[in-house]
């Protein structure tokens, strides 16, 4: 994160000037320099994304405080045997996650590919839990707002068990589809991303002394993994 | 800054590194699929200008509707889209990215000796996505466009009946806008701290990069907050979700609270770019050293923190409580000295400074002033009392007016003419540059010196229809667009006629010694030929050699 003194920039940029590999964009002098770069651009973009899953957590936080009793009657609708299972998978996933860098750095390429296997596996498995739970509330017509009550989103059947909950329970469920369905999409972004790691790990374009892509790919891993040890408790552990 | 060489690493073929950036490449692809920053800079700066003009034609209208009392060219229903249609365009399609992703993009890279921004397809993909953001916004006035205003207030953006899905094209726009900008700043923040040249500590950094580094701070951490509010708010409109939807048990005014979040950093993310380009004129012009360097760079980044802590001052009449109306109107006033810094600074500095006035300087200086009287009058609103009587009226329009076209347009320019020979290669005619400043300036002091009188008399804003002791005042008004429009026509004119006829610029016309200055014009692709190793500040005239002044000293009769 700390950048080059002019100096340092200076002389281990001649000592490279013949050298400049493959990997170092031309913009770039150093393979370091590079490396800094990306990293640090990983960390503003989390920055950014706390700040915008922020702005969630403040809503949640509000209306929390306003109508507590609402939540309460809300949360016990969520299951908490896959929440916690869920919560689990992605503990374990960022786990995996920090072990390929490490493989990575130690230049162990299929290794590397094996933990970078299993943590896209985990976020399967995360997305497979989620799926159950979805259809679950769908069926149920625990959906958001003015869908709350109208199993499968039709509108013209009548409202059901739910009778026994707060009418504002649709805000909650509302705010449940909206954090956990934007962490959701996260979690396919992460995918993607440690897809696109896996493909080029495969391909050999990392070595201990480039690996930058695993690095920040693991680093955006953990931020989906942190987000959602936020939103377990915050909506299934309340009351 | 001095001639030592550096042999310049690369795979890259050596030739096409050292070719002046407009010919390196040629055809369409050539610039829809560049990595440079500068090219990226370039089409951006077409795009936010097209963005300026649509805005622009939509204020003349506006204008125009206001000139007599009742019906004069369009109806009520039509008006308030017009005068939504102006704001929104004017912040999100061209304020927000107008310094920064053009001429920020342009010459942030050449102040630091970089040889291009940290992520260059990021730059690229930041472009296209604000291409995309646009088109949303096309589509939402091709299905008649929305009325709001530009803030989207609830509940009238849930259930206005006129608006249904061109409310939700438009936050779409804005949403996927939003993502051009983070880009933009993420690139920034990471470019500053890992590719300055050897040599360019902090202390020697530029007062535009200081400016550009602020300005980043807050669009990575105030741009997020917009997108999830606008999320919420298409989630409000589409389920009903209940959280600022009066009539299902919301909170309206929880949408202005996350609104002014991001708008009101916004607001410095709009700022601050213009005051970071007056800072690199003043000292050119004046030929001499920026008097309180370090407070002046240290001012953007108060300004910076101080704007995340005053969004509330736009809602003094909305039902707050007294203690929290309290607390934001003292921490606004808090905003006058950082802008205070500058400003004194910046006349310090002309103190005994060599000033020449060429077209740049001339938009300096109307910025000083301009943006005086802006910052100024925000004291009156920023005062409880004083807002109750003044909010909501025309001289918050004025006010605002003052800063962003006074302030940020005024710079903006003034940074293009002053940056356009190094840009283009070519100069333009000082004679009809400097008439349109003078008309910009003038007719923009008619156009809104006005509003300040209409405001403090009880002319509400945004209304169709006034009283009659009102028309005299907004038919100065009017007039005053009219020159204001002929003024920036006639700089729009200058620019043109000096790309088709233009005189060849030389490496540094101003006779700056500034290290942007110190490269090829037009410069090469990778902006420096030999890594450029600094060994002072950027306004040292006393330690320039005379090598580095040389070509094109000002003196050089423009006209010819």
């Amino acid at each position: 994160m700390s950048s080059p003194s002019g100096a340092a920039a200076h002389d281990s940029h001649d000592s490279h000037a013949h050298e400049h590999p493959s990997y170092v964009a031309h913009h770039f002098d150093t393979a370091q320099q590079q490396f800094d770069a990306a990293k640090l651009g990983m960390w503003v973009f989390i920055a950014t994304e706390i700040l915008m899953f922020g702005g969630l957590f403040v809503a949640y936080g509000l209306m929390k405080a306003k109508e507590p009793e609402v939540f309460i009657a809300g949360h016990h609708y969520l299951n908490k045997v896959m929440g916690a299972a869920n919560t689990i998978v992605l503990l374990f996933s960022s786990l995996t996650a920090a072990l390929a860098v490490r493989s990575s750095q130690l230049g162990k390429r299929n290794e590397t590919s094996a933990w970078l296997v299993i943590t896209i596996f985990c976020a399967c498995i995360f997305l497979v839990v989620k799926y159950f739970e979805y259809s679950h509330k769908i069926e149920e017509g625990l959906l958001p707002g003015r869908y709350f009550g109208h199993p499968f989103f039709d509108m013209s059947a009548a409202p059901g068990f739910h009778e026994a909950l707060p009418s504002r329970a649709n805000m909650f469920f509302g705010l449940y589809f909206l954090m956990t369905g934007l962490h959701g999409l996260h979690v396919v972004i992460g995918m993607a991303i440690l897809g696109w790691v896996l493909m080029r790990n495969m391909r050999g374009d990392f070595s201990p002394e480039y690996f930058t892509a695993v690095e920040i790919g693991a680093l955006y891993w953990h931020l989906v993994d942190l987000v959602w040890i936020y939103l377990f408790p915050l909506l299934y552990l309340i009351g | 800054m001095n001639t030592q060489a550096q042999p310049q690493a690369g795979h890259h073929d050596d030739a096409m590194l050292n070719t002046n950036y407009l010919k390196a490449g040629s055809g369409w692809k050539s610039w829809a699929f560049t990595l440079d920053h500068k090219r990226i800079g370039i089409m951006y700066l077409v795009f936010v200008l097209a963005a300026f003009l649509t805005g622009g034609i939509f204020a003349l209208l506006v204008r125009t509707e206001l000139a007599s009392q009742g019906h004069t060219i369009v109806s009520g229903p039509t008006y308030n889209k017009l005068f939504t249609l102006h704001g929104a365009i004017m912040v999100f399609l061209f304020i927000i990215p107008s310094v920064p992703a053009s001429l920020g993009n342009f010459i942030l890279p050449m102040q630091l000796g970089a040889r291009d921004v940290a992520f260059p397809k990021i730059n690229l993909l930041s472009f296209y996505i604000y291409l995309v953001g646009a088109t949303f916004a096309l589509v939402s006035i091709g299905y008649g466009s929305v009325d709001t205003g530009w803030t989207f207030y609830t509940p009238y953006s849930l259930h206005d009946p006129e608006a249904a899905t061109k409310v939700l094209y438009m936050t779409a726009a804005v949403f996927v806008l939003g993502f051009s900008s983070i880009l933009t700043g993420l690139n920034f923040l990471v470019t500053i701290h890992t590719l300055r040249a050897p040599g360019l500590t902090w202390t020697r950094l530029p007062l535009f990069i200081w400016g550009m580094y602020a300005t980043s701070i807050m669009q990575v951490l105030a741009t997020p907050v917009l997108a999830i509010t606008l999320l919420m708010l298409i989630f409000e409109r589409v389920f009903g979700l209940g959280i600022f939807d009066p009539k299902l048990g919301g909170d309206p005014i929880l949408f202005q609270h996350f609104f002014w979040f991001y708008s009101h950093p916004a607001v410095y993310i709009m700022i601050v770019p213009g005051m970071a380009i007056v800072s690199e004129l003043i000292a050119t012009f004046s030929r001499r050293v920026i008097f309180g360097y370090f407070a002046v760079a240290m001012s953007s980044l108060a300004l910076a923190l101080v704007g995340f802590l005053v969004w509330a001052h736009h809602m003094f009449t909305s039902g707050m409580s007294e203690y929290a109306n309290m607390l934001f109107s003292a921490l606004t006033f808090l905003v006058a000295i950082p802008s205070g810094v500058k400003v004194f600074n910046w006349t310090a500095t002309l103190y005994k400074g060599s000033i020449s006035f060429a077209p740049p300087m001339l938009y300096a200086l109307a910025f000083l002033f301009l943006f005086t009287i802006g910052g100024l009058t925000g004291l009156f609103l920023g005062t409880l009392n004083v807002d109750i009587h003044l909010h909501d009226t025309y001289f918050v329009v004025a006010h605002f007016h003052y800063v962003m076209m006074g302030g940020t347009v005024i710079g903006f320019i003034g940074g293009i003419l002053y940056w356009w020979p190094k840009i283009t290669g070519k100069m333009y005619n000082f004679t009809s540059a400097s008439v349109g400043a003078w008309l910009t300036f003038i007719g923009f002091n008619v156009t809104f010196l006005s509003q300040f009188v209409m405001g403090s008399r009880g002319m509400p804003r945004r209304y169709y229809d006034y009283l009659p002791e009102f028309e005299q005042l907004h038919r100065v008004s009017t007039l005053g667009s009219y020159i204001l429009a002929v003024g920036l026509f006639t700089t729009a004119g200058t620019l043109i006629q000096s790309l088709a006829r233009g005189r060849a610029a030389g490496r540094n016309p101003w006779g700056s010694v500034a290290l942007e200055w110190q490269t090829q014009t037009p410069p090469v692709f990778q902006n420096f030929e030999e890594t450029p190793i600094v060994t002072r500040g950027p306004y040292d005239y006393h330690l320039a050699t005379d090598e580095e002044l040389r070509e094109d000293l000002y003196a050089v009769d423009p006209a010819k």
